[in-house]
């Protein structure tokens, strides 16, 4: 029997040290499906789930793996699923009824090349629209991009913890090579690791509304069993939580879905700047691609190219202010990322015609180097 | 039938130099599939699967006939547009040679993922025939549990260990599930016995309408054997009456081989690494569960065949 926290240096993949960060930050339920490259995860947690009473279950698609954490995570308890592109286009609709029926859960995406079966064994970057718009309707969901198997572990925990105080999905959008790369991890004490748990609703039982928003616009949450009426339906209901098919009732549950996460932007998005305040030139990137992306800037920077780097930590929601702030002070923007134009578009999107913005991009199967990054920008500036 | 010396002779569809692990049987069966079929176009769907990775590394392809991989999930619904459409074009007149469609896909992809798509396909009566290749576990991604793992064995999602014993619980029985789509032709076969593959491979495609074929298929990496053991343990899941081998044909059963003698199921067993933990005497009472499990199902299955000719007597 191994202790919750595995306090101590490690050295451990990306997809362990995911599995890790997930037991330390109190999961306690796994749905799964076998598919690589996110397979590790699962693994890891059918050894792992049952030292801290946990459950894994395998199930008999990713259908059934992502709805599985639905209905665990209305027991009360904190629940993943791990996947890569198939899978994750499968999970779909479900992600819809997560978001409507605000169910807390983190959903791992190993990405790898698409479409359809594409590159198993390779990594990509190209499900990061597929993460904010693959299931239909309008929503707001939280993306994160780990860039190595540390964060592997403590971006975990923080998927857990923004899941839990925002009632929405949380993805962690990682690839194929953050999965599979080992490298040093550090896990902290137990009592370090500050972890959320999501609001239960306090009063009388009679009176309770389970869908009238509390503190930030998010609803606090019983777990079946606790005595409060659970209503749970992903038809457009009111607050009462029954099904009401009218247009005000539509416009209200989608203006709070939607403003729970955008009123709150400043507690969710994370990023990180790395000489960014003389900069002329603004690398925007993310995951794997952001390594890269490091390098790139040092070796700008050696020629006495001015560029700095805005890392997203969470990808969506998108730090659409950061980039109308940027782009009113710096000559253009380059996205690198591993797909054909993605975040890129969004970046453009925000800087409209204040400042340029390029895309050094890869259809997928190796990481993009340092080189083609300042080859864009010589050519470009 | 040709007999099996013959049928070695004939060139097939299915080409070597594919990547199928040494010592795997499926590469065996996918020759003989295409060594049958005498008198047909064929062509052949795949879901993802290990003979579909291996069969197909850029940039060859082990495919001398048409052959289409769909994904998992999805073979039974592909190969149903195709044998549709077929129809559709035959009827116009377009096409007048005879064609015959074969979905193959392992357990994961049939038991599990694939079975929705599988049970539609049947239902609606497409002139399909359908093989699953079961060998017990997801192998192609590194050995997970499926809805086909014997109970006891360990697999990466089911590891035995200090909290469990493996596999939890029986496995699903699939061709059972099939008899149940009342479709003309449902069989049960195992590599080791070419002769009775050959034959059951034969009616399936000869049949018009659809069919279903499960293969006990040993996955050397995944049963944890030695290269040369696959025939060998496809033989005793046979004798030992793990796997029996039968065939429905509209809806009666007929036991196609009975063992000589009662094998106790541990001789199939304890020859696999899958299944070595369980050989102490503090797992007995697992070992007896799967044992009670193999008599009831083959119980199950002789009291079908027993009742087919008691209703014949009857009725002679």
């Amino acid at each position: 029997m191994e202790p919750k926290v595995l306090t101590g240096e490690h050295f451990i993949n990306g997809d362990i040290a995911c599995a890790e960060g997930a037991i330390a930050a109190g999961c306690t339920f796994f749905g799964a499906y076998p598919i690589t490259p996110a397979t590790e995860v699962a693994e890891r947690m059918s050894e792992r789930l049952p030292d801290v009473c946990g459950i894994f279950i395998q199930m008999e698609d990713e259908i059934a793996a992502m709805t599985s954490i639905l209905g665990a995570a209305w027991t009360g308890v904190k629940t993943m699923t791990a996947t890569s592109g198939p899978g994750f286009s499968l999970m779909m609709e479900t992600v819809g009824l997560a978001v409507v029926t605000e169910t807390p859960c983190v959903v791992v995406n190993v990405q790898r090349g698409g479409p359809s079966t594409g590159l198993p064994t390779m990594g990509a970057q190209a499900d990061m629209m597929q993460a904010k718009w693959g299931s239909h309707g309008d929503y707001e969901i939280i993306a994160i991009a780990p860039s190595s198997p540390q964060e592997m572990f403590d971006l975990t925990i923080e998927a857990f913890n923004l899941s839990e105080k925002y009632r929405v999905p949380v993805f962690i959008m990682s690839d194929e090579v953050v999965g599979h790369m080992s490298e040093k991890v550090l896990i902290p004490e137990a009592k370090e690791i500050k972890t959320v748990a999501r609001i239960k609703p306090k009063g009388r039982k009679d009176q309770f509304k389970p869908y009238q928003p509390g503190e930030n616009g998010v609803p606090p949450m019983p777990a079946i069993g606790d005595g409060y009426n659970v209503h749970v339906t992903g038809l457009t209901h009111d607050e009462q939580g029954y099904p009401v098919m009218s247009v005000d009732t539509q416009k209200d549950m989608m203006n709070r879905l939607l403003s729970k996460i955008r009123d709150n932007l400043d507690d969710i998005i994370r990023t990180e700047e790395y000489l960014l305040d003389d900069a002329d030139i603004v690398i925007v990137s993310y995951g794997v691609s952001a390594r890269t992306a490091f390098t790139a800037v040092d070796m700008a920077r050696q020629m006495g190219i001015r560029v700095g780097l805005l890392r997203l930590i969470t990808v969506w929601p998108f730090p659409e202010e950061m980039i109308r702030d940027l782009s009113k002070r710096v000559k253009g923007f380059v996205t690198v990322e591993i797909n054909m134009g993605q975040i890129s578009r969004e970046v453009q999107r925000c800087a409209g015609a204040n400042a340029p913005s390029y895309l050094v991009g890869h259809a997928g199967g190796t990481v993009i180097t340092p080189d083609e990054v300042i080859h864009l920008i010589k050519e470009a500036f | 039938m040709p007999s099996l010396q013959e049928m070695a002779k004939k060139e097939g569809a299915f080409a070597g130099g594919h990547r199928m692990c040494a010592g795997c049987p499926v590469p065996i069966f996918t020759k003989m599939l295409t060594r049958v079929t005498d008198g047909y176009e064929i062509v052949a769907g795949n879901a993802t699967c290990c003979l579909e990775v291996a069969s197909s590394i850029f940039p060859y392809s082990a495919w001398k006939i048409p052959w289409i991989h769909t994904a998992f999930e999805n073979v039974g619904a592909s190969m149903s547009g195709v044998e549709t459409m077929y129809r559709a074009l035959k009827k116009r007149g377009k096409i007048t040679k005879p064609y015959k469609f074969i979905a193959i896909g392992g357990d994961g992809g049939t038991y599990d993922i694939g079975l929705q798509s599988l049970s539609g396909a049947m239902e609606r009566g497409h002139d399909l025939v359908y093989i699953c290749y079961d060998n017990g576990a997801y192998m192609n991604t590194g050995v997970q549990r499926s809805s086909a793992t014997p109970m006891g064995a360990t697999t990466t999602t089911t590891p035995m260990g200090e909290q469990s014993y493996g596999r939890q619980g029986n496995r699903k029985d699939l061709s059972r599930i099939m008899v149940a789509h009342n479709i003309g032709y449902v069989a049960q076969a195992s590599i080791h016995d070419p002769v009775d593959l050959s034959e059951k491979l034969k009616k399936a495609i000869e049949l018009d309408g659809p069919a279903f074929i499960n293969l006990l298929s040993p996955c050397i990496p995944g049963w944890k054997i030695a290269p040369d053991m696959a025939v060998e343990l496809a033989r005793l899941g046979v004798e030992t009456k793990y796997w029996p081998l039968y065939e429905v044909i509209d809806g009666e059963y007929k036991i196609n081989y009975t063992p000589k003698k009662e094998v106790p199921v541990t001789e199939w067993m304890f020859l696999q690494g899958r299944f070595k933990h369980l050989n102490k005497p503090e797992y007995s009472d697992v070992v007896d569960a799967f044992q009670k499990d193999v008599e009831r199902n083959w119980n199950w299955i002789v009291r079908q065949a027993a009742s087919v000719e008691l209703l014949s007597a009857e009725v002679n």
